[in-house]
């Protein structure tokens, strides 16, 4: 027993590639205090502009990181747990990204809702914390810490409107689901750790290279007890089932940082435990992907037509883009990460962009959400509709916006990875898909408004937000080569070497 | 002579339990215990090949489990509070409000 403990060592730790952690965490920490001792002086807009600020801050810090990893190249610190490459710094700009606009749009809403407070921005900043650490992990324990602190706090988000029976069954579902999911995944994780002896990405790549373990029973079980779990956070068939009735019950904003935040935060890790760390046996999982990617483009796109609750279609809209995002993990190629980064990227404007309108449009109780609230919006109130239509169809993949381009590259990662199936299945889902997007759009400007209908009032923060959902969904849709580059910049660096 | 793979065996037998139990019963915090089930019959297998290995590893993701099982319980007992202040000895089949 002795030499066992003979060989706990106490870790180096470098702080540069851990500022961004540390400055989101600190932030919802600070905030929670400043507001429980000066709360009552304070102005109401304050905690949302201290959560913008502190994912501009978290954006500012992860330069540093960013040139580090471009002048040393790929590399852990931390005892080898936490990976510092341009791949983790994409996930943590796009994080930090979603929360300063999951921010502008809650502001207005928890007035509507008299939820003020800071709770919802401590916990978003505490979640995308975990997010953080899920994206960087390179030990299989870090990352479950991670997906915990993530999933944690989004299980509150979701409960948190107490008004509302539906939230709180919402929050009931995703709990008890999400806490079988992160049970099977840590299982995964324990059958792993025995097949392969590390719980490090690196040693697991390592035991990989010098034995072949392709057809070892434990390593099988445990990749897919892993893939349940992240198939799980990132809504993937068959483990969806939650999906529509979370969206539908949970807070609107809140449902914006879930579709991109976390889905973004899932994909990241089941990239990186997956492409890096299994790339040695991708033979035996990308059959397994092959089949959630086809199961979800399909029910993805079937299962939207027939809802009536604008809630509910984009829940299944966002199961058929984890479809489309699984069709480039598929691939296994650095041009397959690439396109699933600039996927996430793209995915994570049109989410918050759709749901900030459904935010606004939902009116007092977050009852609103059908698709007959939305009847005639365009000539109630024509620039919330033109708002809602770019993100609408930059998710229907239509040219000139950053969603045609996302699915071009998933798509042309699968050819090149001579998945000719999966391509054609994508493309296929994509047109059965397009008809749910303009089903949205033609009641918005074809329809004529219900005369009883209330007026709307627009709340800055949403405004701001959908502006810049819309530009951005625009400007990379006429011009992409900037965010292509830093997609495919951001593979060269998944490559792992310890340090 | 107990080897090693008996304690695989029986956490896969706990898992297995935890698993079918969070299916089949309808009392939250039924559901709540069998997830607790689940993620100690890990802690075992974490222990278990901590130990065939000869790793410190395992051991100590044990103690990570059981920090993340206790913040886990906080959570999930604090919504089924919230939904018994509504609506007093709720089982899951009662929450159906949302469907499509």
């Amino acid at each position: 027993m002795l030499s066992i403990f003979a060989q706990v060592y106490i870790p180096h730790i470098q702080w540069l590639p851990l500022i961004p952690h540390v400055v989101m965490a600190g932030a919802a920490v600070v905030l929670l205090t400043i507001v429980s001792v000066a709360g009552r002086w304070l102005p109401r807009w304050f905690p949302a502009a201290w959560t913008v600020a502190a994912g501009l801050a978290v954006l500012a810090t992860a330069i540093p990181v960013w040139i580090r990893a471009w002048q040393e190249g790929p590399h852990s610190v931390v005892a080898g747990s936490i990976g510092v490459d341009g791949f983790s710094v994409f996930i943590i700009v796009l994080l930090a990204c979603t929360v300063v606009l999951t921010a502008l749009v809650a502001d207005g809403f928890l007035h509507r809702e008299s939820l003020d407070g800071p709770a919802f921005y401590v916990l978003l900043m505490l979640s995308a914390t975990g997010g953080i650490t899920m994206a960087s992990a390179n030990n299989l324990i870090v990352l479950f810490l991670g997906l915990e602190i993530l999933s944690l706090a989004v299980y509150v988000l979701v409960a948190m409107h107490l008004r509302r029976a539906e939230s709180q069954e919402a929050g009931i579902k995703y709990f008890v689901l999400g806490a079988f999911a992160s049970a099977f995944l840590l299982y995964g994780i324990a059958l792993v750790y025995g097949a392969t002896g590390s719980l490090n990405l690196i040693g697991i790549e390592g035991a990989l290279r010098t034995n072949d373990l392709s057809d070892n029973g434990l390593l099988l079980a445990g990749m897919a007890m892993l893939l349940v779990g992240f198939g799980f956070k990132v809504a993937a068939v068959p483990f969806h089932a939650w999906t529509p009735d979370v969206y539908q019950g949970a807070p609107s904003p809140v449902v914006s940082y879930m579709a991109a935040g976390v889905k973004a935060a899932g994909f990241a890790a089941l990239l990186r435990v997956f492409f890096a760390g299994f790339g040695g046996v991708a033979d035996d999982w990308q059959p397994v992907i092959f089949g959630l990617a086809v199961a979800s483009l399909a029910v993805g796109s079937l299962m939207a037509i027939v809802q009536t609750d604008v809630k509910r279609i984009l829940a299944y809209s966002s199961i058929s883009h984890a479809g489309f995002i699984l069709v480039g993990v598929q691939a296994a190629t650095h041009d397959g990460v690439a396109s699933v980064l600039f996927y996430l990227a793209a995915y994570a404007a049109m989410a918050i962009g759709s749901f900030a309108v459904v935010t606004v449009v939902s009116g007092p109780g977050d009852e609103g959400t059908a698709l007959d609230n939305l009847r005639g919006l365009a000539s109630r109130r024509p620039l919330l509709a033109a708002g809602f239509t770019v993100p609408l169809l930059s998710q229907a993949g239509i040219p000139f916006t950053a969603g045609f381009w996302a699915k071009f590259e998933v798509i042309t990662a699968a050819v090149d990875a001579r998945s000719f199936w999966l391509a054609v299945i994508a493309m296929l889902a994509a047109v059965v898909a397009a008809f749910l997007y303009l089903r949205i759009v033609v009641a918005m400007f074809l329809d004529a408004p219900d005369p009883d209908a209330t007026s709307l009032s627009i709340p800055r923060g949403p405004a701001v937000a959908i502006t810049i959902v819309v530009l951005f969904t625009l400007a990379f849709g006429i011009y992409p080569e900037p965010l292509l580059n830093l997609a495919d910049d951001a593979w060269l660096n998944l490559r792992l070497r310890a340090h | 002579m107990v080897t090693a793979s008996w304690y695989l065996i029986l956490a896969a037998a706990l898992f297995t339990i935890g698993a079918v139990g969070l299916l089949v019963r309808r009392n939250p915090l039924i559901m709540f215990m069998c997830v607790e089930l689940m993620l100690n019959a890990v802690n075992l297998t974490f222990v278990t090949f901590g130990r065939e290995l000869g790793d410190i590893g395992g051991q100590v993701s044990v103690f990570f489990v059981l920090v993340v099982a206790a913040a886990e319980v906080v959570v999930g007992l604090a919504i089924v509070v919230a939904i018994n202040r509504r609506r007093p000895q709720a089982t899951a089949d009662d929450l159906s409000a949302l469907r499509g």
